[in-house]
């Protein structure tokens, strides 16, 4: 009953914030949405049992993407009333998209539940006495290593592509020269003098 | 009882709430990636869902790969925001027709 209770308190939630991501007049109002919506994603998937995933919903899109999104929001000085200005346009023709795809979602779904589609067998049984990161665990470092390993060149590859993309070489900045400081030698740098009483130095 | 129809349902609005955002937003390229991220949300969900009612722990690997893959294009993306912001001083997607494309 509490569960029941729990589920319908997170999807009422996560569909609202959902909305609100898309009709809210200010981006940085959005980002917040989304982030509402973030978190109860993961109580959904508390829910379903699927702990591990639901805390990196919680680490990766809260502490990472959203973070990212606002920081840009923030960061460009945009003028956010213009580019509200096709909305009320636009709705006509994307609500006719979106009752479609909601039509053909509920279709396929009574589909599925009448029972016309068979599944494939199980590749990776739950098994009751571990818990489900472990479970999650044995199965990434084993069976599925090289999509992990995949799954790591992608991110790599996005972080090297973002810095790239936004990296630029400022005029005029005093840059420390790495080879300049190894290529100096001790008898370019330094001399040894003599000088007499009284004379002074010259540097 | 909480049954994979109403995981379902739930992640089908979800998912045409992400299209209609692409659709109503079409000028703000940054809340078209949110409702990217909403889509890709949508999908985790209908993973999640589907494999706790199988018995099978593959659709949550895989939706940790859907997740990595959001991750790197949110950032990719706003990476080329920034850069378009810096070369044009708007954002506007309506007037990006630098390739003529």
């Amino acid at each position: 009953m509490i569960q029941l209770a729990a589920f319908y308190l997170f999807a009422t939630l996560v569909i609202a914030s959902a909305a609100m991501v898309i009709f809210a007049r200010n981006p940085v109002h959005s980002v917040m949405w989304l982030i509402l919506a973030f978190f109860n994603a993961a109580g959904l998937m508390l829910l379903a049992g699927a702990e591990f995933i639901a805390m990196l919903l919680i680490i990766v899109y809260v502490g990472a993407v959203a973070v990212l999104f606002l920081f840009v929001v923030m960061m460009l000085n945009i003028d956010f009333a213009e580019l509200r200005a096709g909305f009320v346009r636009y709705l006509p023709l994307g609500a006719l998209v979106a009752i479609i795809l909601v039509a053909e979602l509920i279709f396929a779904l009574g589909a599925w539940s009448a029972g016309g589609i068979d599944l494939a067998s199980r590749a990776a049984p739950v098994v009751t006495d571990k818990s489900n990161i472990e479970q999650v665990g044995e199965l990434l470092y084993t069976r599925y290593i090289f999509l992990f390993e995949a799954a790591g060149i992608v991110l790599l590859v996005a972080m090297i592509g973002a810095i790239v993309l936004t990296h630029r070489q400022r005029g005029g900045a005093r840059t420390q020269n790495i080879s300049a400081q190894n290529r100096r030698r001790p008898q370019d740098a330094t001399r040894l003098v003599d000088p007499g009483v009284g004379q002074g130095m010259e540097l | 009882m909480i049954s994979v129809g109403h995981y379902l349902a739930v992640s089908a609005v979800l998912f045409t709430l992400g299209v209609l955002g692409i659709f109503i937003n079409r000028k703000n390229i940054i809340v078209i990636l949110m409702a990217i991220e909403l889509i890709l949300l949508a999908v985790n969900i209908n993973l999640v869902a589907f494999s706790a009612a199988l018995g099978d722990l593959v659709g949550q690997v895989f939706s940790m790969f859907v997740l990595t893959v959001a991750a790197g294009e949110a950032a990719i993306g706003l990476a080329i925001i920034v850069i378009y912001f810096r070369g044009r001083g708007t954002i506007a997607v309506d007037d990006a027709n630098r390739m003529k494309g």
